[in-house]
């Protein structure tokens, strides 16, 4: 469990994505951020527009265009709370 | 005789015609409630987040926001109501319209000035029909809101709201605009199937519950940016999600009421055809028997007349 990370992407009219990942990258209005397991609880405001990124355990990374987003990080996992998600294009990585 | 049957025919057909109609809303309406259930369940994990969020960063930081505060004087109270865009559903935007009533007239007993904000066409066709002031209205979405529609309205809740902190009595104060103090929130709310009722609910000055102290160890949080700037940014989302949650549910009122209504036209329908194929049977199989006996009465009277010559 200390190296899983719980992540749950939430848009206002559905639930994204949800599942274990690897690491967690997002920008916040402060800078850009990793989330590894066991990070210290966190409240951030995403920086507009912006995106996420999600790192899987096999070295895959799915992207989300985010806007409007907010980061909490609790000891249970990560949620992503967002006005709108889009997965990202590809060749936008 | 033959008269009567064919008005009689006349009026199946016209009643006929209705059930079809109102048998094919019932459907559509039957369509727009799993759906609408559909969507209330999809924005539960947002909002559930939300709140989770807006809890933790209360009982964190010390909350002191003009959303969160009450105002010491309340002049001018906003209140928020959702009708439908389309008629044919019962009592449903009456029960809100006169819910709504109810609301601003205990307002006015606490001398507040109630400021209305409407959302659908039968609501605003009451009030301007009665010639009474609309601070701001929107239509077109009852059935289908989407969350863009519900941060149009939230931003103008908000704003007014805003704009309200620093009236006088004597008029707007410094920004020159008259804002409101408070913000009601008057919807319907889908219990089940058979049962939708109209409910009032403040959504500014907001409540938020902290956390009683006694659950453990709370998590001391890290905030970007600040806890206060976060609040700002977060607070507004809060409102539209309360605003998207209540337009959802009305949606999946309005749509049951609908249903409901249509449901009882259908089977009145039904009724009236009955009735009338039941009237027409008789009125046509009197004529018959009518046309028999004068035929016999007919034939008697020839054969009695030949008989005698």
């Amino acid at each position: 469990m200390a190296n899983r990370l719980h992540v749950e992407l939430v848009s206002v009219e559905q639930k994204v994505w949800t599942g274990e990942a690897e690491m967690l990258v997002a920008r916040t209005t402060e800078g850009e951020l990793g989330v590894l397991p066991g990070h210290a609880p966190l409240l951030g405001q995403l920086a507009e527009p912006s995106q996420i990124r999600i790192k899987l355990d096999g070295g895959q990374t799915l992207a989300y265009d985010v806007a409007g987003g907010f980061l909490s990080v609790t000891e249970t996992g990560v949620t992503v709370l967002a006005e709108s998600a889009t997965p990202a294009e590809a060749s936008a990585r | 005789m033959a008269a009567q049957v064919r008005v009689l025919r006349q009026r199946i057909r016209s009643a006929k015609g209705m059930k079809k109609i109102t048998k094919a809303m019932e459907l559509v309406a039957t369509s727009r409630i799993a759906k609408a259930q559909a969507r209330v369940d999809a924005s539960l994990p947002y909002a559930q987040a939300i709140t989770g969020v807006l809890t933790a960063l209360a009982s964190n930081a010390s909350v002191d926001h003009p959303l969160l505060t009450p105002r010491p004087r309340v002049r001018r109270a906003g209140v928020l109501l959702i009708t439908s865009d389309r008629g044919l559903a019962g009592g449903y935007s009456t029960n809100a319209i006169r819910t709504a009533e109810s609301l601003v007239a205990r307002l006015r007993e606490d001398g507040k000035e109630p400021v209305l904000y409407v959302i659908g066409r039968k609501g605003v066709g009451y009030y301007r029909f009665r010639q009474r002031p609309i601070e701001a209205s929107w239509t077109g979405f009852s059935e289908q809101p989407t969350f863009e529609d519900a941060r149009t309205v939230g931003d103008t809740l908000i704003e007014a709201f805003t704009h309200g902190a620093d009236d006088t009595d004597d008029g707007p104060g410094a920004d020159t605009v008259t804002g409101v103090d408070e913000l009601h929130i008057v919807y319907t709310q889908f219990k089940s199937l058979l049962t939708q009722t109209p409910v009032t609910r403040i959504i500014g000055p907001m409540q938020v519950e902290e956390r009683p102290k006694s659950e453990g160890l709370l998590p001391a949080y890290e905030f970007e940016p600040e806890a206060e700037a976060l609040l700002d940014a977060l607070l507004p989302r809060y409102v539209n999600t309360r605003i998207y949650a209540a337009l959802l549910d009305s949606a999946a009122s309005e749509s049951a009421a609908r249903r409901r209504a249509m449901k009882s036209a259908t089977d009145n329908a039904e009724d009236i055809i009955q009735t009338y194929t039941r009237q027409m049977n008789a009125a046509r199989q009197a004529g018959i028997t009518q046309e028999i006996s004068e035929i016999v009465g007919g034939a008697n009277a020839l054969a009695a007349a030949g008989s005698e010559a």
